[in-house]
């Protein structure tokens, strides 16, 4: 009998699209935005400032090497080189560490323009879950970035939190969200969102016969309260949207929304052919570029 | 743009809160900071890079030690005194006491 070994419930889908109805030619302008976060690494290629395609990954050991495996996978099956992408803005993270980037920018503003063009104007508040910080990010009807507030003290109760959840309860990350909400009622949140203090406190309601749903429940309400939290700071201007990879979490978006008696605007069918909500600080990064660089003229005179 | 850097737990709130619209990028803050917390980033405001005050990366999630010093003050840290366009604001509330 051999031990089973493989138990990385933690492991979420790395995919990459190209979008259906949509093609290039040799006089259109090709952008691209990298946004390597701290663990997913995500690009967005656009052609004349329209998403054409992108690709999702996990981000290694090695910021750089992240950044040049999503943009390859975002340029898979598109018939496009990474030369042909005439600018390139990195974000998140590892924005320094991106070879070929042309322009750094910070992921706030580029969650606000990512999330204004999945969504549409009417989004003016945008809370962003990472894998290892949330922002809360409030914005007028371009995308423009009007207010934020950025790191809380610690990377308490994020993505990464729930990826160590998935594996000590062995369950896939990706049902996580649904097995969260099966529960009769909803039990007192756990007291600590640390995730090390949060792990323990959870083993300990496992031995006190709690089922794992419940267990869930419980973490999840605790991150939902901390994100309400910071948007109340940040004040709750509708519409709300959730971007980053939590807002896949049914359990999460439900709370959050609960907590703040709103709703949030209804996530695009990203498993479909939608645009997917972890994509908006690539996106964001694609799109903000002065006209003047888009414009393939200047772009010409300039290089 | 408004800023806020800081935190909210049990022991309260405390946000170092910069609106990039008055910040001229005079550097009078980053001086005056006895901790070296701040300094004068270019941030991308409008489709322009501008220079605004801001807490060193670095330094944004360890305001709680960085800042205890100055953070009893209320609205008379260094920072925000030195502020000729009044952009830098601190934010510090603590619980109702039970």
């Amino acid at each position: 009998m051999t031990l089973q070994t493989d138990n990385a419930f933690w492991r979420w889908q790395e995919y990459h699209r190209v979008m259906p109805d949509k093609s290039w030619t040799s006089t259109d302008v090709i952008t691209a935005g990298v946004d390597v976060g701290s663990v997913g690494s995500k690009a967005a290629v656009l052609v004349n400032g329209e998403i054409y395609s992108w690709g999702i990954t996990r981000t290694g050991s090695n910021s750089p090497d992240s950044a040049v495996k999503a943009l390859n996978w975002a340029l898979k099956d598109t018939g496009l080189k990474q030369s042909d992408c005439k600018y390139i803005v990195g974000t998140g993270y590892g924005r320094v560490n991106i070879p070929f980037a042309n322009k750094a920018l910070t992921e706030i503003a580029c969650h606000a323009k990512g999330a204004n063009y999945i969504w549409g104007s009417q989004v003016h508040t945008v809370l962003d879950v990472g894998g290892q910080d949330i922002k809360a990010i409030r914005c007028d009807d371009t995308g423009r970035v009007t207010s934020f507030l950025m790191n809380d003290k610690c990377a308490a109760g994020t993505g990464r939190g729930m990826e160590v959840f998935a594996d000590l309860l062995q369950i896939p990350i990706e049902e996580i969200g649904e097995m969260s909400l099966k529960v009769d009622e909803e039990p007192p949140s756990v007291s600590c969102t640390c995730v090390a203090f949060a792990k323990t406190e959870a083993v300990g309601l496992l031995r006190k016969g709690w089922s794992k749903e419940k267990v869930l429940a419980a973490y999840t309400k605790a991150m939902a309260v901390r994100m309400s939290n910071l948007i109340k700071r940040v004040g709750l201007e509708p519409d709300l949207v959730i971007t980053g990879g939590q807002s896949k979490n049914i359990g999460i978006v439900s709370r959050v929304e609960a907590a703040l008696g709103v709703k949030c605007l209804a996530m695009p069918n990203w498993r479909e052919n939608g645009l997917d909500p972890m994509i908006a600080g690539a996106l964001g990064a694609g799109i903000l570029q002065k006209p003047s660089m888009i414009n393939p003229k200047t772009l010409e005179a300039t290089t | 743009m408004i800023s806020y850097y800081g935190y909210s737990d049990g022991s309260g709130e405390y946000f170092i809160i910069v609106d990039s619209e008055k910040c001229s990028g005079c550097q009078k803050c980053v001086n005056q900071c006895p901790k070296n917390a701040l300094h004068i980033e270019l941030l991308f405001i409008d489709l322009e890079d501008k220079p605004v005050a801001s807490v060193k990366e670095a330094f944004c999630n360890k305001i709680q030690y960085i800042c205890a010093q100055c953070k009893p003050e209320k609205n008379q840290t260094p920072c925000t005194l030195a502020c000729p366009n009044k952009a830098i604001k601190c934010l510090y509330t603590t619980p109702a006491t039970v």
